[in-house]
């Protein structure tokens, strides 16, 4: 048995004498020490979900993501859903790390049902939602171990809309119309045209035919993004998250593109 | 070394601070203060939000604007606040001002080596009755001016204010001085002038107004009667008045 | 020494299955001056009687703020208030950290209740030595409870707890049923009758010995610009108007619960060997 208890666990080292005095003993040099370089916390994202899309209408909000996790630019799940009711009033749509955003579904499950088991007619609504997970991001991100989302809370208490942002950093706004990663380049402007002027005039309808329209921008746009879709909806009655919805695409154009590739004529 | 036997392997490190833009600012007066910040939240190229606001209402008499990275702004104002709460239940009454100011510099330093990624300008109303503008770096070094800006803007609107509030590169008319203090009507103009300049000129600002102002207590309010999207904010109609105005500003 | 043989501790249950230490501690709540809360459909008040310890003495505080939503009025020992006080003042600021949310009154009286649930029965612990009654606001509209040293507390449309407050009680259980459809000034009047009632027969409610806070819309008398109603508390002059509005005692007649230790300050202890010297029966 080796004498060093330094040396117990780690591979062993023939060049180097053990039974030598001097110098004074020290760690094997030949090997690397998984913590010499500290704790090694997320670095990036692995399996991740890109755009969410959410706008206030007139019954209240509207939220849309795709079914799609991918690793790295492998379409790797795709049958995933980035849209999660909170209580009864509540929904969040995360994009970002997947295991990040199961992690948030557990612990906001958990505090809701600590709320529910109070049993004294408190709920937490949308703003309270939000502001724990602002809270949660931000503390997250100031132990240098963030979680790495970027999500959108919204819901509908107290007869008024709600939505707003919180990302890995724990930066939060809220606005009549969000978008999260790719989405907030290309969708985000479209939303913008057709929402902020006025929610109010936006019905059910209008709303639903507005974000497909999104989606189906984001899924010609976005390469990690999938044709299919849900959509949840956030009002007085409460959460409904859709079944999966398919895009209608076309992609006859594609013929007729020329001028890169081998296809120059 | 050339070897490579000390090198370390790379790593993308994750990075905890972002930028969002906007702009604050904050004049005193003889009796009154005020502090102004644009309302527009950004990240790069992306607005984020049209209405963020940047600047908080601590005290009967004290406003705090608070510009850099959102997210630690919002959680110093917070925290602040909470410190506050713990004043007023300890000594049944709301901090002064000057002492809010020692307080923030101690809260920014305490975070030295994780600072607050935030510049902070605090401006109320003094305890003898004068206004009152503190400015902050993000670890608390801090002093009491009569006027700063700060934020994304802050290299436009602090020469104009170097001009406009302290004279710099005026000479006053020969036998007559340069006025210590300016005027209400003469300080809201200027504030107002400063961010519809930078919303012309810096891609940050823009989208709306919130101006704060402070009136010592006694102080008449006549010269703020004409002044539209006013709104007041004291709980007490005896005592200092706070005020806030909301202006809109352009949107491109 | 002792009067029981099972008062020494707290853990250990006297024959009847009572908790002596326990019901001492609910002894040092009868030496503090009497308060008084009420509950309409749009307020809740308290009221209290402050004492002083002499002439050269200023006023007792008995009331305060927790947050914008909630405040309390303290019966019995006023170190061991603050103490509690200052939990309450924490677990207000936590649920305002984290949820941006007013803490629901029900959970804040709920969490000292538990903490001094503790001490009725972990060895080498004291109760509490005093009671609160807490006024409070939240969605479910304006709340009146009691927290006393037992563990214990209960949600009440009136009540009064302190030195001579069963005369308070009295008077409270004779009008309750009025007090939902009340406006503001006339619970305050009957706060303040019912307060009365716990006086000494010579003395009389002054604005220098009576302490008023209210949860709830604005009055006619108040001329603050609150938001949402939020505690506030009422000293010195602003509580003459109240004060005029008080019909005049009737002559007396209720027989007076005899006091118990008159110009004891309430920051003193329980006083062993007071009356009885079998078990003390305490009022449920």
């Amino acid at each position: 048995m080796d004498h060093f208890p330094t040396h117990w666990g780690r591979p062993r080292n023939e060049l180097d004498d053990q039974y030598n005095t001097f110098p004074l003993h020290q760690r094997p040099a030949n090997h690397t020490d998984t913590f010499a370089n500290g704790v090694q916390r997320t670095q990036q994202p692995i399996v991740t979900g890109t755009s969410v899309l959410a706008i206030q209408y007139k019954d209240g909000i509207m939220m849309a993501a795709d079914n799609l996790a991918s690793y790295g630019s492998l379409a790797r799940f795709k049958d995933i859903t980035r849209l999660h009711a909170v209580g009864t009033s509540t929904v969040i749509g995360a994009s970002g790390d997947m295991s990040d955003f199961q992690h948030i579904q557990r612990v906001l499950d958990d505090i809701v049902t600590d709320e529910f088991t109070a049993g004294d007619g408190n709920s937490l609504g949308p703003a309270e939602i939000h502001e724990f997970l602002a809270r949660r991001m931000y503390a997250r991100r100031s132990k240098m171990n963030p979680l790495w989302n970027s999500l959108l809370v919204g819901g509908f208490q107290n007869g008024k809309r709600f939505l707003a942002f919180v990302d890995l950093l724990g930066t939060t706004y809220s606005a009549p119309s969000l978008a999260t990663g790719y989405g907030a380049h290309i969708a985000l402007p479209l939303l913008r045209q057709s929402i902020d002027p006025n929610p109010d005039a936006v019905t059910e309808e209008a709303a639903r035919e507005i974000l497909r329209n999104c989606m189906r921008v984001l899924y010609y746009r976005d390469a990690r993004s999938l044709d299919k879709y849900q959509i949840a909806t956030v009002t007085e009655a409460g959460v409904t998250i859709s079944d999966t919805q398919k895009l209608d695409t076309t992609w006859d154009f594609a013929e007729n593109i020329r001028g890169y590739g081998a296809q120059t004529q | 070394m050339p070897d490579g036997s000390y090198e370390r392997p790379q790593q993308r490190q994750f990075n905890p601070y972002s930028e969002n833009g906007g702009t604050i600012l904050a004049i005193a007066g003889a009796d009154f203060s005020v502090i102004a910040g644009d309302t527009r939240q950004s990240e790069g190229y992306s607005i984020q939000t049209r209405y963020a606001p940047k600047v908080f209402r601590l005290t009967e008499r004290a406003v705090l604007a608070v510009n850099g990275f959102a997210a630690d702004g919002n959680m110093f104002v917070k925290k602040v606040k909470q410190r506050l709460e713990w004043y007023r239940h300890a000594h049944a009454k709301d901090m002064p001002l000057r002492a809010i100011a020692r307080l923030i510099q101690t809260m920014l330093y305490a975070q030295r080596f994780f600072p607050y990624y935030v510049y902070n300008i605090l401006g109320g109303i003094e305890e003898d009755g004068t206004g009152a503008v503190y400015s902050f770096d993000p670890v608390g070094s801090y002093e009491r001016e009569a006027c700063r800006a700060a934020g994304a803007a802050q290299s436009l609107v602090q020469p104009f204010l170097d001009n406009q509030i302290y004279f710099k590169n005026q000479t006053p008319a020969p036998g007559t001085n340069h006025p210590t203090h300016l005027p209400l009507p003469d300080v809201l103009s200027i504030v107002i002038d400063s961010f519809t300049s930078a919303t012309e000129r810096h891609i940050e600002v823009g989208d709306g107004l919130e101006i704060y102002v402070v009136l010592a207590k006694g102080r008449s309010t006549q010269e703020l009667a004409s002044i539209g999207g006013l709104q007041e904010l004291s709980t007490r109609a005896e005592g200092d008045r706070m005020f806030v105005i909301r202006r809109d500003l352009k949107k491109d | 020494m002792f009067r029981n043989t099972y008062d020494s501790d707290n853990v250990v249950f006297s024959p009847q299955g009572r908790l002596h230490q326990v019901e001492y501690a609910s002894e040092a709540v009868k030496q503090g001056s009497a308060v008084v809360g009420l509950r309409s459909k749009t307020h809740s008040i308290l009221l209290a009687l402050k004492r002083s310890l002499g002439e050269l003495a200023a006023y007792q505080q008995k009331m305060h703020r927790i947050d914008d939503h909630v405040g309390i009025a303290i019966a019995g020992l006023t170190s061991d208030a603050r103490v509690l006080s200052n939990f309450m003042r924490q677990q207000a600021m936590g649920s305002r950290m984290q949820f941006n949310r007013p803490i629901p009154v029900n959970r804040l009286v709920s969490s000292i209740a538990d903490k001094a649930q503790v001490n009725t029965q972990e060895y080498g612990r004291r109760p509490y030595g005093v009671g609160f009654l807490v006024i409070g606001q939240d969605k479910n509209g304006p709340h009146l409870y009691e927290f006393s040293p037992s563990g214990n507390s209960y949600e009440y449309y009136a009540m009064s707890i302190g030195a001579r407050s069963q005369s308070a009680k009295t008077y409270l259980e004779k009008h309750y049923e009025s007090f939902v459809d009340c406006t503001l000034e006339d619970l305050i009047r009957h706060g303040l009758h019912a307060l009365r009632e716990t006086l000494q027969q010579d003395k009389e409610l002054t604005i220098n010995n009576t302490t008023i806070g209210i949860v709830g819309p604005v009055g006619a008398h108040e001329n603050q610009l609150l938001a949402e109603g939020s505690f506030r508390i009422l000293e010195g002059e602003p509580i003459q108007v109240y004060l005029n509005t008080m019909q005049p005692k009737r002559a007396p007649e209720e027989p007076v619960v005899p006091a118990q230790t008159d110009n004891v300050g309430e920051e003193e202890g329980p006083t062993h060997g007071a009356t009885a010297d079998e078990d003390v029966q305490m009022g449920e």
